[in-house]
């Protein structure tokens, strides 16, 4: 072979080898499911649980639409490379643990496909009156933003619908103090916020109750639920008290039927699939 | 040390004497000034800052009264991202510290400017376990000396930063790693490897620090005809962990080292290691020339929650006892005789659930229902430990130790695998347990006579952050959430803090330059200094 054609076939070829490789070598193969499930439990059911089906860490892996794509070359992408701007880590950069080899990544994919329903499942629901409920008689946007809309007291839901299991989120509306939603992430720490019920009398004596923003041994800064921020030194307090209660109201069926809450859903999921 | 030739002429005689006037960093670090270091508490010699694990400064200067008036000195940024682990050694001026990844520097401790700085390059298929970290240097002679993430101990010319020697103690592709300080004792440099969750073979080895030549290697798991072989369930012991992942402690008296060890691998499930699985989850009481085991303790026997038992142990000498005070990541204080091995005592410092009875020997025993499963068991602590490898810290004055603990409880469950040379090997699986919630912290303070608690200090998340104290009557810690802290250490209240916008995952240490006392700390990506105005 002469260099101009061996330089030829590697200018064809070298795109290719620098790309991510694009299916499964394991695809369907049953050891690979087991190897892939081992490394499943070990990696990633911290945050999706064992049997990947998501929790209020992590989304439901089980669905068979997947937000960050769901080729397999999109899911060898989204577990090595991380998501930027959410919890889900680059491979190995947990801080706890070593990470997978490309083929532990391609076992664990295989996994997720022999779990994954072949469905697109979403709550049996009429999204058009879940919208109308959101902004209307449930009064959800007086505390939550949708696409850039509606209160700040409590989590933004565009995307939670993709971000949660369909449980998670039954649970969080139904039995808010239950598991607290997770606030501000800090790439060094280890533990999020979340979104704890803050009482505070000043010095002068005013008191504020809202939601921990943020907090540490020394300071907390909070939005109150007429959702202005207060930064508050907390030696200079007269009393500071937090709480795990939700500021969040439990609905129950009495105060959303069944029917609203899958409507609700249903409304949410259209938006974060979008 | 290798001296200019220069004694022919008058002239340069006095050139020579003002070189060691002005002396910093000209000294040679002998063994003798490490095992003295208490009489030159303006420099910081060893990991924890003198040989017998205490992390106490005897520098007095900033004190309970003046404490509130601290400030900032300078800031070292290491650029790298990753967990800064490191403690610095500060000797006569300048300090001494690695970075992440396996990166060393040399700075003016009055100033914080660079004098060198290196960069070890390794190859991109390390397997590290838990970050590319690096906990500190040791210093002998002219030279410092650094584990590297592919299992290499490199010897640097202290003052230029000039590669000396570099050997490898294992092939990494195993899965071994060093992130320990090593140690330099007498005339050896010891080091415990690292690599427990993966299929290794733990071991603890002393180096000549002039040439790199291996002196003596102690393997954690016994093979074949050792003593401790028969702990181990067939073949296991080959790939069975018990790394020594954190720096010991030595003891002069008794020419021995104290040497702690971690989990058995694979770390949460028994199969196919049935046993006590010696010496996992240790104290290793070593003579420091040979490397033979005199005596051991072993924490947690057969251990299935990844404990590593891999926390300084402390020396005390209390009320005429010789013993060895440790703060395991089980959940228990331990007190142990060290001229013996024997348990004094065995108290929880946490909440924990996993052991409801202790055997004839006081040591507490793990209940059936502790073990992972496949759907998840409950307990307390969780795989993170009741603490970690923070350093405590053991004050003299008030005669407390002080620990940074965790309460937090985890979901333990098992995840099949077969052992792969290189590849990770858990064999587990743990999440936080929702009602469990919330996961909080404290810096505890603990009459070691006694185990029992004298005061807490509570903090908002656990924090990984190392306890210092000093004669001052402070106590120094960091905090998850970037704070640096100064405490009154005989009731834990706080005096002044510092936020300095990352996580701290180091341990404090402290040193004095030009009349002036320094504590210094990483936090987040870089390293603080602190003193009076």
């Amino acid at each position: 072979m002469n260099v101009h054609r061996a330089l030829l076939l590697f200018l064809f070829f070298a795109p290719l080898a620098l790309s991510a490789q694009e299916s499964n070598p394991f695809a369907n193969d049953p050891k690979a499911v087991v190897a892939g499930e081992s490394q499943f439990r070990s990696n990633c059911a911290f945050c999706h649980g064992l049997g990947a089906r998501g929790g209020g860490r992590g989304p439901d892996l089980t669905r068979a639409q997947k937000r960050h794509g769901k080729t397999d070359g999109d899911l060898f992408r989204t577990i090595n490379d991380g998501i930027p701007g959410t919890a889900m880590p680059q491979n190995g950069t947990t801080g706890q643990g070593v990470g997978m080899t490309d083929t532990e990544i391609w076992q664990v994919i295989t996994y997720i496909r022999s779990v994954e329903k072949k469905a697109p499942a979403g709550p049996a629901g009429d999204p058009a009156r879940g919208d109308k409920l959101f902004h209307g008689s449930t009064a959800c946007f007086t505390c939550h933003m949708v696409q850039g809309k509606g209160g700040r007291l409590g989590p933004d839901l565009t995307y939670v619908a993709t971000a949660r299991s369909l449980d998670a989120l039954i649970e969080s509306v139904r039995f808010p103090s239950k598991r607290l939603a997770t606030g501000l992430i800090e790439n060094t720490k280890e533990f999020p916020q979340e979104y704890e019920t803050v009482s505070v009398i000043t010095a002068d004596g005013r008191q504020f109750r809202g939601v921990a923003l943020n907090e540490d041994n020394f300071s907390v800064q909070l939005m109150d639920t007429q959702q202005q921020i207060h930064l508050f030194d907390k030696s200079k307090l007269k009393s500071f008290e937090k709480s795990r209660e939700s500021l969040m109201p439990a609905y129950d069926e009495q105060m959303l039927p069944q029917k609203d809450l899958n409507d609700l859903l249903a409304y949410l999921f259209q938006v974060s699939s979008k | 040390m290798r001296m200019p030739m220069m004694k022919q002429s008058l002239c340069c005689a006095a050139f020579l004497a003002t070189l060691l006037a002005s002396s910093h960093g000209s000294a040679q670090v002998t063994a003798d000034r490490i095992q003295n270091a208490a009489q030159e508490p303006q420099n910081w010699l060893t990991y924890s800052g003198e040989y017998n694990g205490h992390r106490f400064s005897h520098l007095n200067q900033i004190n309970t009264n003046n404490v509130n008036n601290l400030v900032p000195r300078w800031v070292y940024q290491t650029g790298a991202l990753g967990k800064l682990e490191t403690t610095p050694l500060v000797v006569d001026g300048i300090l001494y510290g690695t970075g992440q990844d396996d990166h060393v520097f040399a700075l003016d401790a009055r100033t914080g400017r660079p004098i060198w700085q290196y960069q070890y390059i390794y190859p991109s298929d390390i397997r590290p376990c838990c970050g590319r970290v690096n906990r500190g240097v040791a210093i002998l002679g002219d030279k410092i000396f650094f584990g590297t993430m592919d299992a290499h101990l490199v010897a640097l010319d202290a003052k230029t930063g000039n590669l000396v020697w570099d050997v490898a103690a294992v092939d990494y592709r195993g899965g071994y790693s060093f992130t320990l300080a090593p140690l330099a004792v007498k005339n050896l440099i010891i080091v415990g490897i690292s690599g427990g969750e993966y299929g290794i073979r733990g071991f603890i080895d002393a180096y000549d620090p002039n040439t790199g030549e291996r002196k003596w290697r102690f393997y954690t798991t016994p093979g074949p005809g050792e003593p401790g072989h028969e702990t181990w369930a067939g073949d296991s012991w080959k790939i069975g962990g018990a790394a020594a992942w954190i720096t010991g402690v030595f003891d002069k008296e008794t020419n021995q080292l104290f040497w702690t060890t971690g989990n058995p691998a694979p770390s949460n499930r028994k199969a196919q290691r049935e046993g006590d699985n010696l010496y996992s989850n240790c104290l290793l009481a070593l003579d420091v020339d040979t490397g033979r085991l005199n005596w051991f303790f072993q924490y947690t026997k057969h251990d299935e929650h990844d404990w590593d038992s891999t926390q300084v142990p402390v020396m005390l000498d209390l009320d005429g006892k010789k013993v060895i005070a440790h703060a395991n990541r089980n959940g228990y204080f331990y007190l142990i005789d060290r001229t013996n091995g024997k348990l004094i005592l065995a108290k929880p410092f946490i909440k924990t659930t996993w052991s409801a009875s202790k055997d004839s020997e006081g040591r507490p025993v793990a209940t059936s229902d502790s073990s992972p499963t496949l759907n998840g068991q409950m307990v307390c602590p969780g795989a993170a430990g009741g603490t970690n490898w923070m350093s405590p810290s053991f004050d003299p004055q008030t005669r407390l130790f002080y620990v940074n603990a965790r309460e937090q409880c985890d979901i333990f469950s098992t995840a099949p695998q077969e052992n792969e040379p290189g590849h990770a090997y858990y064999g587990s699986a743990y999440f936080p347990a929702a009602d469990a919630e919330p996961y909080w912290g404290a810096l505890r303070a603990i009459d070691p006579l006694t185990g029992e608690k004298q005061w807490e200090f509570k903090h908002v998340t656990p924090s990984w952050s190392g306890v210092l104290s000093t004669a001052g009557g402070l106590v120094f810690t960091g905090d998850s959430e970037g704070n640096f802290i100064a405490l009154e250490a005989k009731s834990g209240k706080p005096l002044w803090h510092f936020q300095m916008g990352g996580s701290v995952i180091a341990a404090p240490m402290s040193y004095a330059l030009d009349g002036k006392q320094y504590v210094a700390i990483g936090a987040g990506s870089a390293l603080f200094t602190f003193a009076l105005p």
